[in-house]
């Protein structure tokens, strides 16, 4: 296993897959005609384009009409934030969202706030990071026009009530968002069951290529373009579509959707085996996030008295990929804000590391894996001030 | 992200450890913003730092900076381990990406601190060496860089 990269970084992104880039090459090739042209080497594209529409569609249990592409999920919680924002300003100006939402999400939030006059709320969640639903249910105002709250977080991996957050909102006329990029293709969504207006979703995260996203709009939802220009997407999103992209993606769902059963099974194994592991054996170590309402390929760790990337460059040169909450890695001076949210102190955040599995992971890299951060938690407490302190303490 | 030299810091530093009844000890930063750093001084009769120790809690950059720290100030005096300053640090490290400045002012910081701590166990006063603002004090790097 020396040589061999261990991948546990899939919430960071995936590679694409072999059947993705495959599908994809013709577009940028012999088929390289804008699907918005009168001649058959153009016009053929919209039909690919179509396909992969559908295909999505039907992921989320919904129809094609509904699925605009955008160039990411950040562009689509931009667009479902801003464009409802302006849509429903007659309405009102309040918008509710959670204190663990993507950066996407919350400094668009933060925009809204400063630049164009809205009010937000940021609803709290408990230590496991479930948002509460009696703070939700109380920050609703007469003025509130969207609830916009993650499907799954993509730190801790927590899933969140969304059928009940949809609920409330339906029943307030409010709208409901979610940011689903964690989340889809991982486990079941369906739009309408779970009383959802708008979706926002990304390619890479399921083996697809980067560079390709959508909003799931419901029919009925008022919001307008966001990029302007061209009569694209049913005049909502303008730009030459990304043909290679969406066919990426259209193939991406496609083996998503069919194999997300066996690696909700052989991911959850996996994770649960890693996870019962590190705690076992790590001492002085937590999980972050709920222990059973998470995404089947999360684990998130606290190792008290040591930080994370010092964790993470060790864990590189070991050739193991992973990923931290830490100041370090954020390029600020504070922690994630997502596990400061459910109430971890700075000292421990400083220590979290996120692994995130992949359908081609095993057991015997799991093993490997903790194996090798036994030794390097070790060794990094030894040189910890903070152990030293904890150890002359409990003496 | 790091250079060479650097990465070589992280990943054998030097003089890593304790030392029991230290003639000066400090500890800086705090586990707020990620960093804590302590060091120790063995310093003989005649000023001179015999032997050096310390402990990080941090990024690869803190745990590098305080490695190089500790050799630059080893076997000298205590006025000559005044002069390292956090740009002597970061020379000898081949510099360090602009988020992680700060680290190397920690590694100024507690050698600063580590010398305060033996001037008030002798009770002497060391000439240019002002108190350090707090052990484990409010973070005030993000200032510096």
């Amino acid at each position: 296993m020396d040589n061999k990269v261990i991948y546990l970084d899939h919430a960071a992104t995936t590679a694409t897959r072999p059947e993705v880039v495959e599908a994809m090459l013709p577009y940028f090739t012999e088929n390289y005609g804008n699907p918005s042209t009168v001649y058959e080497l153009g016009s053929k594209n919209k039909s690919a384009v179509t396909h992969s529409r559908e295909t999505i569609a039907k992921a989320l249990g919904t129809d094609a009409a509904n699925i605009y592409f955008t160039a990411g999920g950040s562009e689509a919680d931009n667009w479902a934030l801003v464009a409802t924002a302006e849509a429903y300003k007659n309405k009102g100006n309040h918008i509710i969202t959670s204190k663990i939402e993507h950066h996407a999400i919350l400094h668009t939030c933060e925009y809204l706030e400063k630049e164009r006059g809205y009010e937000v709320t940021y609803i709290d969640v408990d230590e496991n990071g479930i948002i509460k639903l009696d703070e939700l249910k109380k920050a609703i105002r007469p003025t509130t026009i969207l609830i916009s709250v993650m499907f799954a977080n993509n730190e801790i991996g927590t899933i969140q009530p969304i059928k009940e957050i949809g609920a409330i909102a339906r029943e307030h006329g409010i709208l409901f968002h979610t940011d689903a990029v964690q989340a889809f293709g991982q486990i079941p969504i369906d739009v309408d069951e779970l009383n959802i207006d708008m979706l926002s979703s990304s390619g890479h995260k399921l083996n697809g290529p980067k560079g390709i996203g959508f909003l799931y709009i419901r029919k009925g939802v008022k919001i307008r373009s966001f990029i302007h220009g061209g009569a694209q997407e049913r005049k909502r999103r303008a730009g030459t579509e990304n043909v290679p992209g969406i066919v990426g993606f259209g193939k991406a769902v496609e083996i998503a959707i069919a194999t997300m059963d066996k690696r909700i099974k052989q991911e959850t194994e996996l994770r649960d085996y890693l996870i019962d592991r590190i705690l076992a054996e790590v001492p002085y170590t937590r999980l972050n996030g709920d222990r059973e309402r998470r995404l089947p390929n999360n684990a998130n760790f606290s190792f008290q008295f040591i930080e994370g990337e010092s964790l993470l460059i060790m864990l590189d040169m070991a050739g193991i990929c992973g990923s931290s909450g830490s100041a370090c890695t954020s390029g600020s001076l504070d922690p994630s804000h997502v596990l400061l949210a459910i109430g971890l102190p700075h000292e421990i955040a400083h220590g979290s590391l996120r692994l995130t599995l992949g359908e081609d992971n095993t057991r015997e890299e799991m093993d490997y894996v903790v194996e090798k951060i036994k030794g390097i938690v070790e060794r990094l407490r030894s040189m910890s001030p903070l152990y030293e302190d904890f150890v002359k303490a409990h003496k | 992200m790091y250079s060479e030299k650097v990465m070589d810091h992280f990943q054998n530093p030097r003089n890593v450890g304790e030392i029991e009844n230290a003639s000066g000890v400090g500890t800086v930063g705090n586990a707020k913003c990620g960093d804590i750093m302590r060091i120790y001084f063995d310093i003989d009769e005649n000023q001179v730092i015999q032997d050096v120790k310390f402990k990080t809690f941090g990024c690869g950059a803190a745990v590098a900076t305080s490695s190089m720290a500790t050799e630059l100030v080893k076997g000298k005096t205590i006025y000559e381990a005044l002069e390292v300053t956090n740009k002597a640090v970061m020379e000898a490290l081949d510099g360090l990406p602009p988020v992680k400045v700060h680290c190397s002012l920690l590694a100024e910081e507690a050698i600063h601190a580590a010398l305060w701590d033996y001037a008030e166990k002798n009770g002497i006063k060391i000439e240019g060496l002002s108190k350090p603002k707090s052990d484990i004090g409010e973070e005030e790097e993000e200032e510096d860089y």
